[in-house]
């Protein structure tokens, strides 16, 4: 196979990939963007394998690994359950990561075999590639293990900071490139190692000062590294799937990024650079504490719901924790008989990565066109008589909208209050992750449900 | 003159920025945690480095480091690319329209 031959195929498995990304806008069409996706993925590795022609020995190994990988892939994606998306999307990055420092490597010790030129005089151009590549990779793949550990509960999901951190990512961010320069020049082993561990070293600093609730940027943003590395490794093999896969991951990573970021009005750099100021806030809502708060049981519940024309749902990480979409969606069945009108109700940082209220939803048979966003369905607050708050808590909380001094003013929030009654199903009266009480459990017009997620609305499904 | 072939390649990267911007855009938010899943599955097609790499040389060398590496590598992506695929079919499947006997 020539080389042009095999490149117009790797074009049209880039070509696929767009549009399995295309796909995506619509429900209906995203199944066959995924089939497209497959299809691109599996002429990149056959033709690959063809053009390289060896079906010898090293034929049969790659046939064994790529069937072990792919079984244990499968047998993760058919076991998973749709609670934990969030740690396996992490989990998969580092992957990714992972592999990329590997080809790098690859591509460094043995750089005839990808026409780079020979050991010790490999072209300056691609050892640039190839070490951005390892770098960004290898940045991926520690941060996203971190992001593993914290989502997964086995590391503490609150920031660790310590003094001068940001001066020492500084430093090894800056050394880093001159490490990469010294490369170019000498075209050391030890230097190149040297890239990939104060890389590896990066990548947990990065990501350890991040608290839990700002995951969905983290995610996005891992997603977007592993894209520019894969981008890097493709300009390193002069293979054109690899660099327009990268950068459509890369740019897609930074968008979600993006709209995480709108979703709590904060700056990239600012979720970067370390959780949010809870300590200065923690005096404020010592004082509020003492204010009355109506509480009521699940029979109280029932009996607002049933006699409410419409209801809207709002759903948080809360309700993930407690697994409570199936007892939620069966409470909306017995909600629907009685001639309510029910809705959901979903603001984009909802959850630990973005979309993950929607996913679980839809696991539980949620249709979803029953779901809106925070954009199209504000308004209908105002004209809603109960609203069913289950495990969200800042993202309604007012007063982002009426309190200058607040760390969460400005962001958009759903108009929660507005509705004739809310009711809150949480734990505890203690203050979401930005650490500030909300203003909406003294409110006259709501009801806390002190109880987990998924016991209470069980219990309010008997009461109706 | 001669243009060098890494501008066609820089202009590929470029121009594939643009059309991940518009495409990514046209995402619905519903559908996010999928487009996570796909996109983590498409960008294990770094899996063709892996493949050159570890079937580089004839069989003797298949257990040098560099060929080690490749294979390494081949498990992770192919980890990634199945794992990634069926989790987002999985996920797709779920995501129903209203039925109208409900």
């Amino acid at each position: 196979m020539t080389a042009n031959i095999l490149a117009i195929f790797y074009l049209i498995s880039g070509v696929l990939f767009i549009l399995a990304l295309r796909g995506l806008s619509s429900p209906e069409t995203s199944r066959r963007g995924n089939f497209f996706g497959i299809i691109g993925m599996a002429i990149a590795v056959s033709v690959t394998i063809l053009s390289v022609g060896n079906f010898s020995t090293g034929f049969l190994y790659l046939i064994v690994f790529l069937l072990v990988g792919g079984s244990i892939g499968a047998f993760i994606a058919f076991k998973i359950p749709m609670t934990a998306m969030p740690e396996l999307v992490a989990g998969f990055h580092s992957l990714v990561g992972l592999a990329a420092v590997f080809v790098a490597i690859s591509a460094f010790l043995n750089p005839e075999v990808f026409g780079l030129g020979t050991v010790g005089s490999i072209k300056i151009a691609s050892l640039i590639e190839m070490s951005l590549g390892a770098s960004i990779g290898a940045i991926t793949f520690t941060g996203s293990i971190i992001a593993f550990l914290k989502l997964r509960g086995i590391m503490s999901g609150s920031p660790i900071t310590f003094w001068g951190q940001h001066y020492l990512n500084l430093l090894l961010g800056l050394s880093l490139v001159g490490l990469i320069y010294y490369l170019c020049v000498t075209q050391s082993n030890n230097l190149f190692w040297t890239i990939i561990a104060i890389s590896f070293l990066v990548g947990i600093l990065l990501i350890v000062p991040i608290g839990g609730a700002d995951m969905p940027v983290v995610i996005s943003m891992l997603n977007s590294y592993s894209g520019w590395a894969a981008a890097g490794i493709g300009f390193t093999l002069e293979n054109s799937a690899l660099i327009i896969t990268g950068a459509l991951v890369g740019s897609s990573g930074a968008i979600l990024s993006y709209i995480m970021c709108k979703g709590m009005n904060r700056s990239f750099f600012n979720v970067i650079l370390g959780g949010w100021g809870a300590t200065e806030e923690s005096n404020k809502s010592s004082s509020k504490e003492q204010k009355p708060v109506k509480s009521g049981n699940s029979d109280d519940a029932a009996f607002l719901m049933k006699n409410a024309s419409s209801v809207i749902i709002v759903p948080g990480y809360g309700m993930a924790v407690a697994q409570a979409q199936h007892a939620l969606r069966e409470m909306v069945d017995a909600l629907k008989k009685n001639g309510v009108k029910v809705t959901y109700a979903i603001h984009p940082v909802a959850g630990r990565m973005p979309g993950h209220m929607n996913v679980l939803l839809a696991e539980a048979n949620v249709p979803y066109d029953e779901v809106f966003e925070l954009e199209e369905i504000n308004n209908d607050f105002a004209n809603c008589d109960v609203a069913y708050v289950i495990g969200a808590n800042d993202v309604t909380n007012p007063v982002a909208k009426s309190d200058p001094q607040s760390p969460i003013y400005g962001m958009p929030i759903l108009d929660v209050e507005k509705s004739k009654s809310v009711l809150f199903v949480k734990r505890s009266l203690s203050p979401g992750y930005a650490g500030i009480d909300n203003d909406l459990f003294y409110r006259d017009n709501t009801l806390m449900l002190f109880a987990d997620a998924k016991k209470m609305t069980e219990d309010i499904i008997k009461s109706l | 003159m001669e243009i060098d072939p890494f501008i066609f390649r820089l202009s590929i990267f470029i121009l594939s920025i643009f059309v991940g911007y518009y495409v990514v855009w046209s995402v619905t938010p519903s559908l996010h945690t999928p487009l996570m899943s796909v996109t983590n599955a498409i960008s294990s097609v770094i899996i063709v480095g892996a493949i050159i790499a570890a079937l580089a040389g004839d069989n003797i060398k298949i257990f040098e480091v560099s060929n080690i590496f490749g294979f390494l590598a081949i498990i992770l992506a192919a980890i990634n690319i199945f794992g990634g695929f069926l989790v987002t079919q999985r996920m797709l499947a779920m995501y129903k329209k209203k039925k109208k006997d409900k």
